[in-house]
C-alpha cells in the first residue's frame, strides 16, 4: 500500500510536471543552448525550475539530502523529492516510469534492463555513492586486527568461534587475544550493506563461505539486529562481538585491517574508492550503463575491497525538456567534485575520482528529451 | 430558542390522541433521528472498518498462499515460513504474560484491599500512566538498559539451569533475547491487564467479605473465599486482552530481539524466532513484489490470532455477568 501511495504521488508529480512543462516552454527553448553543455549548474543565477522525484536505495538517503540542499542553493527554483524505499522499490518505480531518477544498491537485472530501456530508450546507470563497510569489533584489551579474508567468512559462518582461535592469532602476534567466545552481529532487516559484504565473503573466500549472495542475512543463530544503527549498538554493547556497518557510523569502535593480497588495509575514503579503478565494467549493457563487476579479490595494495557502490539510474530520454534539464543538472551536480564532497562530509561517502567522473559524465550529458 | 420550545413540549405531552395504539413508536423529533442514526453509523462504521481489513488481508495475501514454494523466502513454502514467526509470537507473548499476570493479580489486590485510600488513588493512577508511554520508548529501554543487566544473570542460568531446556544457552552476550523482549512485553501488557483485574476486585460484594471475615476468616482467607472467585472471569479476561496486546506489539520486538534463529525455546541465547509483527516491520521496507504478499498473508496469520484471542476474552468476561458471585 505504501507503494501505491508513492505511485500515486509520483502520478501527481508527473502531471504537475506536465503543467510547468506546458507554462514554461518559452523559457526552456531560450536557454536550451548553455543547460546542454554546462549541466546547467552554478554561474550564479540559474533558470531552471520545476519538480523532479526520485526513489530508491535507503543507502543513498543521507547523500541524497546533501545533494539536494547543495543543489537547491545554486538552483532556488528546483525541488528534488528522494524517497528512500529501498533498492528494489527504487528499480520498479523507475521501469514502470513513476520517477525521473533511481537509486539502487545492485545494477538493474538482465530482464530489468530490457524492461528500462522500453521505458527510457538508452538506460543511464552511473556510480555516484562509494561507501566502504567497516568490519567493527569490540573485544576487549583488543584495539587492532588484521584478518584474512578465510578468517572473516569463518568467523561470520560461526566456524571460529573464540577470539584466541590460531586463525586469528597468526595475523595478530602482537595482540593479547582472550578466550572469549565471538559473537558475530549481523543485519536483521534486509540491506545493501548485507548484500555486499556477502558477496565479498564469497568471492574471496568460496570454500569457508558457502552460502547464496542476497540481502538477507544468511547464517541463522548470530546476533542479528535492526540497521546499521542497530549493528553499531550491538556491537559496543557486547564483549567479543564483531560486525559490519557502514564506515560513517562506526563511530569510536576499532575496525579490522582486511587482508588484500600480501598486506591488511585500513578502510579510507581513498581505498575504497580505488575499488571503482580496479574494476570492470560489465560487458554489453549500452555504451552509457556504467554498472561495475567490482574486484572484491583484488590483490592491488591500499584497496579496501569491502565497499558498497550505489548507482543513479536515469534515461537518455526523457518525453519532457523539463524534466530532461532537471536531471541532467541534477547527476551533473551529484557526480561533480562539490557533490561529492557534500556527500562524503554528510554521509561519510568515498568521493568518486576525476578519472572515473570524466569517464561517466558524457553518459550524464546524453540526457535530453526526444 | 431551541429552550422555549422545549419548555412547551410538557404542555403537549398530556392531550395524546386517546385512541392510540400501545405500542406506537415514542414521538420521534428530527435531533432524535439525527443522533440514532449517527450513532448506528458509528456503530456500523466500525464493522465495516474491520471486514474492509480482513477483505485487503485476504486480497493480498493471495497471491503468497497459491505460490510456487521456491518462490517464498526461504524456498520452503508459505506455512514454513510463517510458522517460526508464530511460533516466535506466541512464545514471547505467552511468556509475557506468565510474568505479567500473577504481578497484576498482586498489583490489583495491593490496590483494592492493602494500601491505603490515597496511595492507592496514587498507584492506580502510576499504572495507567505506564500504558500512556509509546511502546518505542519501552524497546528502547529495553535495548539500552534492561538487556545489558541481563548478561550476568543469564550466564548463571546457562552454567546453574543448563539442563532445562529454557536455559540451554550459550547464553547471548548482548543479552538482546527472548527473555528480555518477554520482559518488555510484560512491563507494557501490566496496565491493561492490572485495570481489567482492579475493576473486578473493586465490585466484590462488600456482603461477601463481611460474612468471610464475621466468621474468623483473616484477610488472606477473605480474599481467597470472596475476592478471588468472584474475580476469576476478570482475571482471565484482563490476562487475555494483555495477551492480544502482547501479540501484536511491534517495534519493541524488533528494537530488543536478535531475531536470527529457528523453532526453539532456548530464552537465553541470541538465535531467537522472531515475531510477526516484528518480521514485517524489519522486511517491509525492502520488500517488493511476491515478498510483500507473503509478509502481508503472514498479517493476516496475526489478525486471526488476535481476533480469537480477544474475542475468547470478550466471552469470558461476558459469562462473569451472568455467573458471578452477586447474584
Amino acid at each position: 500500500m505504501r507503494k501505491t501511495r508513492a505511485r500515486i504521488a509520483a502520478i501527481a508529480v508527473v502531471s504537475a510536471l506536465a503543467l510547468v512543462t506546458a507554462c514554461s516552454s518559452d523559457n526552456e527553448s531560450n536557454d536550451n543552448g548553455d543547460g546542454g553543455t554546462s549541466g546547467g549548474n552554478g554561474e550564479g543565477g540559474s533558470e531552471l525550475s520545476g519538480t523532479i522525484s526520485g526513489a530508491g536505495a535507503s543507502s543513498q538517503a543521507a547523500a541524497q539530502q546533501a545533494w539536494q540542499a547543495g543543489f537547491l542553493a545554486a538552483n532556488p527554483d528546483v525541488t528534488v523529492n528522494y524517497d528512500p524505499v529501498g533498492s528494489g522499490g527504487g528499480r520498479e518505480q523507475f521501469i514502470a516510469g513513476g520517477i525521473a531518477f533511481g537509486g539502487t544498491d545492485a545494477a538493474l537485472a538482465d530482464e530489468e534492463l530490457t524492461a528500462a530501456t522500453e521505458r527510457c530508450g538508452e538506460v543511464i546507470e552511473v556510480p555516484v555513492y562509494v561507501s566502504p563497510v567497516a568490519l567493527i569489533f569490540n573485544v576487549e584489551g583488543v584495539d587492532e586486527l588484521n584478518l584474512q579474508p578465510a578468517t572473516i567468512a569463518g568467523i561470520f559462518n560461526q566456524e571460529i568461534t573464540t577470539w584466541n582461535d590460531e586463525a586469528i592469532a597468526a595475523d595478530n602476534p602482537d595482540a593479547e587475544l582472550p578466550d572469549t567466545p565471538i559473537t558475530p552481529v549481523n543485519r536483521s532487516d534486509p540491506s545493501g550493506t548485507t548484500e555486499n559484504f556477502v558477496e565479498y565473503l564469497s568471492i574471496v573466500a568460496p570454500d569457508a563461505w558457502p552460502h547464496e549472495v542476497s540481502d538477507e542475512w544468511p547464517v541463522s543463530g548470530g546476533e542479528a539486529a535492526q540497521g546499521t544503527s542497530g549493528v553499531v549498538q550491538a556491537v559496543s554493547g557486547g564483549n567479543g562481538t564483531i560486525g559490519y556497518a557502514d564506515a560513517s557510523q562506526a563511530g569510536d569502535l576499532p575496525s579490522v585491517n582486511v587482508g588484500v593480497g600480501e598486506d591488511f588495509v585500513a578502510y579510507s575514503p581513498e581505498a575504497a574508492a580505488n575499488v571503482l579503478e580496479v574494476s570492470e565494467r560489465v560487458e554489453g549493457r549500452g555504451q552509457y550503463d556504467f554498472a561495475y563487476e567490482l574486484a572484491r579479490d583484488t590483490t592491488e595494495a591500499g584497496t579496501y575491497p569491502i565497499v558498497l557502490v550505489s548507482y543513479a539510474m536515469a534515461c537518455a530520454t526523457y518525453e519532457s525538456e523539463a524534466e530532461a534539464e532537471l536531471v541532467k543538472a541534477y547527476l551533473s551536480y551529484v557526480i561533480s567534485e562539490e557533490g561529492q564532497q557534500a556527500a562524503a562530509e554528510a554521509a561519510g561517502s568515498a568521493p568518486i575520482s576525476d578519472a572515473l567522473r570524466q569517464e561517466i559524465q558524457p553518459a550524464i550529458d546524453a540526457i535530453a528529451a526526444g | 430558542m431551541s429552550s422555549s420550545t422545549e419548555l412547551t413540549h410538557p404542555d403537549n405531552q398530556p392531550q395524546p390522541p386517546p385512541e392510540a395504539p400501545l405500542f406506537e413508536k415514542p414521538v420521534s423529533r428530527f435531533g432524535d433521528r439525527v443522533f440514532s442514526s449517527s450513532a448506528m453509523g458509528a456503530g456500523v462504521l466500525i464493522l465495516v472498518i474491520l471486514a474492509g481489513v480482513a477483505a485487503f488481508l485476504l486480497v493480498e495475501a493471495w497471491p503468497a498462499l497459491w505460490a510456487d514454494p521456491d518462490e517464498v523466502p526461504g524456498g520452503d513454502g508459505i506455512v514454513l515460513y510463517v510458522w517460526p514467526l508464530l511460533f516466535g509470537t506466541l512464545l514471547a507473548a505467552l511468556f509475557a504474560l506468565l510474568l505479567a499476570a500473577p504481578l497484576a493479580v498482586a498489583i490489583a489486590l495491593f490496590i483494592t484491599h492493602y494500601a491505603p485510600r490515597r496511595l492507592a488513588t496514587a498507584l492506580g493512577y502510576v499504572i495507567d500512566l505506564l500504558a500512556a508511554v509509546p511502546s518505542i520508548i519501552f524497546g528502547l529501554w529495553g535495548l539500552s538498559e534492561l538487556a545489558p543487566l541481563t548478561v550476568e544473570p543469564t550466564r548463571w542460568l546457562e552454567e546453574n539451569l543448563g539442563f532445562i531446556p529454557l536455559f540451554e544457552g550459550p547464553a547471548s552476550a548482548t543479552g538482546r533475547t527472548m527473555l528480555v523482549a518477554s520482559i518488555v512485553l510484560a512491563v507494557m501488557i501490566l496496565p491493561i491487564t492490572t485495570a481489567v483485574i482492579r475493576e473486578a476486585f473493586l465490585q466484590t460484594p462488600r456482603l461477601h467479605e463481611e460474612a468471610s471475615l464475621a466468621l474468623g476468616a483473616t484477610r488472606w482467607e477473605m480474599i481467597r473465599q470472596a475476592v478471588l472467585p468472584f474475580g476469576r472471569s476478570s482475571i482471565i479476561g484482563g490476562a487475555m486482552l494483555g495477551l492480544g496486546r502482547a501479540l501484536g506489539e511491534t517495534m519493541a520486538v524488533a528494537i530488543v530481539l536478535s531475531p536470527s534463529g529457528g523453532v526453539t525455546f532456548n530464552l537465553i541465547n541470541n538465535g531467537n524466532p522472531s515475531t510477526i509483527a516484528a518480521n514485517i516491520a524489519l522486511d517491509f521496507p525492502e520488500s517488493s513484489g511476491l515478498d510483500i504478499n507473503v509478509l502481508i498473508a503472514s498479517g493476516l496469520v496475526l489478525f486471526a490470532v488476535t481476533l480469537l484471542v480477544n474475542m475468547t476474552a470478550r466471552a469470558v468476561i461476558n459469562r462473569r455477568r451472568d455467573f458471578s458471585g452477586a447474584n
